[in-house]
C-alpha cells in the first residue's frame, strides 16, 4: 500500500494522507485532479471495484467534502479519495463513464445534497423523494425537526428529555 | 413435446435504426409494484413492454425513505442504535455489528474475545434467518409456495432463540459498542442445536422439492444470466459474484471478529443464472449451520462480555473517518462513517448490496427479459428496498 | 418511424397547481379519423370523480347484525407491505401462527379485500400509494395501523419524510401498538377488529366519506405533486 501511496503522491499533488488501517487509507486530493486520480486508480493501480461515493457537509466550512472508496480486489486494499468543493453551487464532475453504477450515486447526491453532475444520465430525476419543493434535505442547514413538526400534525403530550439531563437527575439527584 | 411461442408479428417493432420510439403512445407502460405481490418489499418498476418483453425497465425507489442519515445529525452516538437496526429490516445484526465496529476502530477500544465469539454467533444466526426465508421465496417465484411454509416456520424457531438471547424478535439491539449485551442463557446451546437438526431435515427437503424440481429448473436455468465482466463494472458483491465464478466474501477476504478460526468455504458457480444463485444460496444454509456448530464448539464458556467504554451518554467519538464492512446474506455491506470529534456523529452512510444490485444493474437484466421471469429475477439478487434509501 | 400524430400537446400554463404535472397527465387535442377534434383531460376523463357517498345501515336490525357478523368473519387483507411490519405477515401466514384459522387471508389485487393493514411508517411516496389503494377497495373497508410510527411518528416523529399520524389521512379502526408488534399482537388486533365490526362500530368507510373534504386537504397538504384525480374508484 505504502508503494502505491508513493506512485500517487509522485503524479498528483496530495495534501494529506490518513492511515486508518494498514489497508484502509484516505488522501485529499484537489477538485481538478480528482477525476484523472479516479481514473488512474482504476485503469494503472486495478482499484477495479467501485464502493461508494457519498458527500459530507461541512457547513463551517462552507465546504463539500466528496469521497470515492475504490476497492483492490485481488490485494484486498481500500483507498478513499477525499477532495472539497464549495457549497454554494456545488458541481463536480462525473465519473458516470468509468462504473455503470455511479450515475445511482451521483442521482442520489444531487437530489439529497444539491450537488450538480453535469451530464450523468438521469440525473435530474428525482430518485428518493417526490414533489419535493424545499432545500435539499441532506444539507445541514435543513431542520428536520422544525418541517416536521409544521407539515405532519404532531400528536400533542409528547416530551422530550435530553438523555444526559435526565439521567443525571435520575440517577444522582442531589448533585 | 408441447412449445408454445407468442406471434410476435402483431406487437410493435423496432424502427429501421434498430431502436424502438418510446414516445410513440404505442408501447404498453406497466408498473410492477409498489402494490404487487412479486416484488420483494415496497419498491416499484416502471416496464415499458412489447408483448411479453420488457423494452425498458426503471427502478422506482424511495417508498420507505425514512432519511436516517439526517436524523443521525440530531442523535448521539449511542441514541443512533436503536433506530440503525432498521435501515435494513430481513436480517437487522449487520447494521448494529458494522456501527458498533466502527464506533470501536475510531476510539480505539479493542473487544473481550467472548464478545467476539457472541457477535459472531449473533451475527451468523441471524444470516441464517435470513435464507430460511428467502431460499424457499425463490420457488414461491414461480408458483412453488410450500417451501416458504416450511421455511418461515423454522426461521420462527430461530427467532424464538433471539428473543431468548436478546429478547426481541426482529430488531434486537444485542450489540453495543464494546462488546454485546449479554451472555448465553442456561440451555441455549441445546436448544439451538435441536433447531439445527430440523434445519438439516428442511436442506434436504428443499432439494428434493425444488432444487431437483423439473418445473423449477425449467423457469430459472438460463435465466437471468450475469456475465463474469459485469463483477467489477456494476459492483457486483456477494452470492451474485460467486455464482458468476469470483469468491467474494467478506468473511475470507478481510476476516473479522472470529471468522479466522472457522473453518469453511461457501459454495461457487460458473453458471450465474437464478438456479445456479438458488443453488449457492440452498448451500449457504448449510455452511452456515456447520459455522453454528463450530461457534458453539469453540466458544469459550464464560468471560468478560464488554469492555469498559466511556460514558455513553456524552462520548465523544474521535475525529476520524472509516469504512467498515462485514458479510450480509446478501454480500459486502459497507458502513462509512466521519466523526468530527463531537457527541454527534457527522455522517452514517449505508452502502448496501441492493443500491447496485436492485438500481442498475436490475435495470440492465431485464432488458429482453420477459415479464414472468422479472419476480424470480427480483428475488435471485435478493434485493432489498431499505437499504438503497435508509 | 416518422408517422404522423394524431394529437397535440396542450402546454399547461405556469401556475402552482402544475408545478408537478408530468409530460404524460398534460392535457391533449386529438384528431379523431372523422376529422373531428376534442379535447383529452387524462386527470378528469378516465375516472369517475363523484365522491363516495355513506351507506345507511339496514332498517332491519336482524338483518344488519346478521351482514355484520358475515363481514367480520371474512376478513381479507391487501397484500401490501407498506413498511418494515409486513415482515410478520410471513409467520401470521404459515403454520405457526396461521391466520386463516380466523377467516383472515391475503389477496393481491385492492378490489377483492376490505382490510388494508398499513404496517409501520408511511412515508410521503408510499401515503399517495396507499391513498389510491385504499380509495379502490370495495365497501365496507377497514385500516389496521400496525406499530407506534403509525399512532405518533415513533422512532421516525421528527423525521421530514414519514407521517406522524395515521388518522388524519385514513380512518383507522385498529391499532396495534409496538415496534414490531408480534404476530400474537396481530391476531389479537384481528379478534379486536371483528369485535368491533360485530357492534356495528366499523363503520370507517362512511367516516371517510362525511369527511371527504377534511382528509382530502390533510391528504393534499403533505402530497405536493397531486398528479392523480381527487377520486379514483
Amino acid at each position: 500500500m505504502k508503494e502505491i501511496i508513493n506512485n500517487i503522491q509522485e503524479k498528483f499533488k496530495i495534501s494529506e494522507v490518513t492511515e486508518q488501517r494498514e489497508n484502509q487509507y484516505f488522501i485529499s486530493v484537489e477538485k481538478k485532479d480528482t477525476i484523472q486520480l479516479v481514473t488512474y486508480l482504476k485503469d494503472i493501480e486495478k482499484f477495479t471495484n467501485f464502493i461508494l461515493l457519498t458527500a459530507v457537509d461541512w457547513i463551517e466550512k462552507g465546504q463539500f467534502q466528496l469521497t470515492y472508496m475504490l476497492n483492490h480486489p485481488s490485494k484486498k486494499l481500500d483507498i478513499g479519495v477525499r477532495t472539497f468543493i464549495e457549497r454554494e453551487n456545488a458541481t463536480m464532475d462525473s465519473a458516470h463513464h468509468l462504473w455503470e453504477h455511479v450515475a445511482t450515486f451521483q442521482r442520489e447526491l444531487k437530489e439529497m445534497f444539491g450537488i450538480d453532475f453535469p451530464g450523468s444520465p438521469r440525473v435530474d430525476e428525482p430518485f428518493l423523494l417526490e414533489g419535493w419543493d424545499n432545500i435539499p434535505p441532506m444539507r445541514r442547514d435543513f431542520d428536520t425537526k422544525k418541517y416536521s413538526e409544521e407539515t405532519y400534525f404532531p400528536r400533542p403530550g409528547r416530551s422530550t428529555n435530553d438523555p444526559a439531563e435526565h439521567m443525571k437527575k435520575k440517577l444522582y439527584p442531589n448533585e | 413435446m408441447f412449445h408454445w411461442t407468442p406471434d410476435r408479428s402483431a406487437f410493435p417493432t423496432a424502427g429501421p435504426d434498430g431502436k424502438f420510439d418510446f414516445d410513440s403512445h404505442k408501447l404498453v407502460k406497466i408498473w410492477h409494484g409498489p402494490n404487487h405481490p412479486g416484488v420483494t418489499g415496497n419498491m416499484s418498476l416502471e416496464l415499458t413492454i412489447s408483448g411479453d418483453e420488457v423494452l425498458e425497465s426503471k427502478t422506482h425507489v424511495g417508498y420507505l425513505h425514512r432519511g436516517f442519515e439526517k436524523l443521525y445529525e440530531r442523535r448521539t452516538w449511542i441514541q443512533c442504535f436503536p433506530t440503525v437496526v432498521r435501515m435494513c429490516v430481513p436480517e437487522s445484526d449487520s447494521n448494529e455489528y458494522n456501527l458498533s465496529a466502527g464506533i470501536e476502530e475510531l476510539a480505539g477500544i479493542e473487544i473481550p474475545e467472548m464478545a467476539k465469539w457472541l457477535r459472531t454467533l449473533v451475527l451468523e444466526m441471524s444470516r441464517l434467518q435470513a435464507l430460511l426465508r428467502i431460499v424457499p421465496a425463490q420457488g414461491g417465484t414461480v408458483g412453488l409456495g410450500l417451501g416458504v411454509q416450511w421455511g418461515v416456520y423454522l426461521r420462527d424457531l430461530i427467532l424464538d432463540r433471539f428473543e431468548e438471547l436478546t429478547g426481541g424478535r426482529i430488531y434486537h439491539m444485542y450489540m453495543i459498542p464494546g462488546g454485546v449485551r449479554g451472555l448465553l442463557p442456561d440451555g441455549f446451546k441445546e436448544r439451538l442445536e435441536e433447531n439445527l437438526i430440523l434445519v438439516d431435515e428442511f436442506v434436504l427437503s428443499i432439494k428434493r422439492l425444488m432444487l431437483d424440481n423439473a418445473v423449477f429448473k425449467k423457469r430459472t436455468v438460463g435465466i437471468a444470466h450475469i456475465p463474469v465482466e459485469w463483477i467489477d463494472k456494476y459492483g457486483i458483491v456477494g452470492f451474485v459474484a460467486r455464482g458468476a465464478g469470483v469468491k467474494k466474501d467478506v468473511r475470507l477476504d478481510y476476516p473479522y471478529l472470529a471468522y479466522d478460526q472457522l473453518d469453511f468455504d461457501p459454495a461457487i458457480s460458473t453458471d450465474s443464472d437464478i438456479y445456479a444463485r438458488t443453488w449457492i444460496r440452498w448451500n449457504d444454509i448449510i455452511t452456515t449451520v456447520d459455522l453454528l456448530r463450530q461457534i458453539m464448539a469453540k466458544m469459550p464458556k464464560k468471560g468478560e462480555f464488554k469492555a469498559p467504554t466511556p460514558n455513553v451518554l456524552h462520548w465523544q467519538v474521535p475525529k476520524g473517518e472509516v469504512y467498515v464492512r462485514s458479510e450480509s446474506s446478501r454480500g459486502e455491506y459497507g458502513f462509512y462513517i466521519v466523526s468530527d470529534g463531537s457527541k454527534y456523529p457527522r455522517r452514517i452512510n449505508l452502502r448496501g448490496p441492493s443500491y447496485t444490485h436492485a438500481v442498475s444493474l436490475l435495470e440492465k437484466m431485464l432488458v429482453n427479459s420477459n415479464i414472468s421471469d422479472i419476480a424470480a429475477t427480483m428475488v435471485s439478487l435478493q434485493t432489498c428496498p431499505p437499504e438503497i434509501e435508509r | 418511424m416518422a408517422e404522423e400524430k394524431n394529437y397535440k400537446i396542450i402546454q399547461p400554463d405556469n401556475s402552482e397547481e402544475n408545478k408537478f404535472l408530468k409530460p404524460e397527465n398534460y392535457k391533449r387535442e386529438v384528431t379523431a379519423p372523422d376529422g373531428n377534434t376534442f379535447i383529452v383531460d387524462p386527470l378528469n376523463d378516465y375516472f369517475c370523480d363523484a365522491k363516495p357517498q355513506p351507506h345507511a345501515p339496514n332498517t332491519i336490525k336482524v338483518v344488519e347484525k346478521f351482514l355484520n357478523w358475515a363481514r367480520s368473519q371474512s376478513i381479507w387483507v391487501l397484500g401490501f407491505g407498506t413498511g418494515c411490519g409486513s415482515i410478520e405477515i410471513y409467520p401470521l401466514m404459515t403454520p405457526r401462527f396461521d391466520a386463516y384459522r380466523f377467516g383472515v387471508q391475503q389477496r393481491p389485487t385492492p378490489r377483492q379485500s376490505n382490510l388494508m393493514i398499513i404496517s409501520g411508517y408511511l412515508s410521503v411516496k408510499t401515503l399517495k400509494r396507499a391513498i389510491r389503494s385504499y380509495e379502490q377497495m370495495q365497501s365496507p373497508k377497514f385500516v389496521m395501523a400496525l406499530g407506534s410510527c403509525t399512532i405518533n411518528g415513533g422512532m421516525y416523529w421528527d423525521s421530514y419524510n414519514t407521517i406522524n399520524r395515521l388518522d388524519h389521512y385514513m380512518p383507522v379502526d385498529v391499532y396495534v401498538a409496538g415496534c414490531m408488534p408480534r404476530p400474537e399482537a396481530l391476531l389479537a388486533g384481528f379478534m379486536e377488529l371483528k369485535k368491533r365490526i360485530r357492534e356495528g362500530k366499523g363503520e370507517g368507510a362512511n367516516q371517510y366519506a362525511e369527511n371527504f373534504d377534511w382528509y382530502k386537504a390533510n391528504q393534499k397538504k403533505i402530497i405536493k405533486d397531486w398528479n392523480m384525480p381527487d377520486y379514483n374508484w
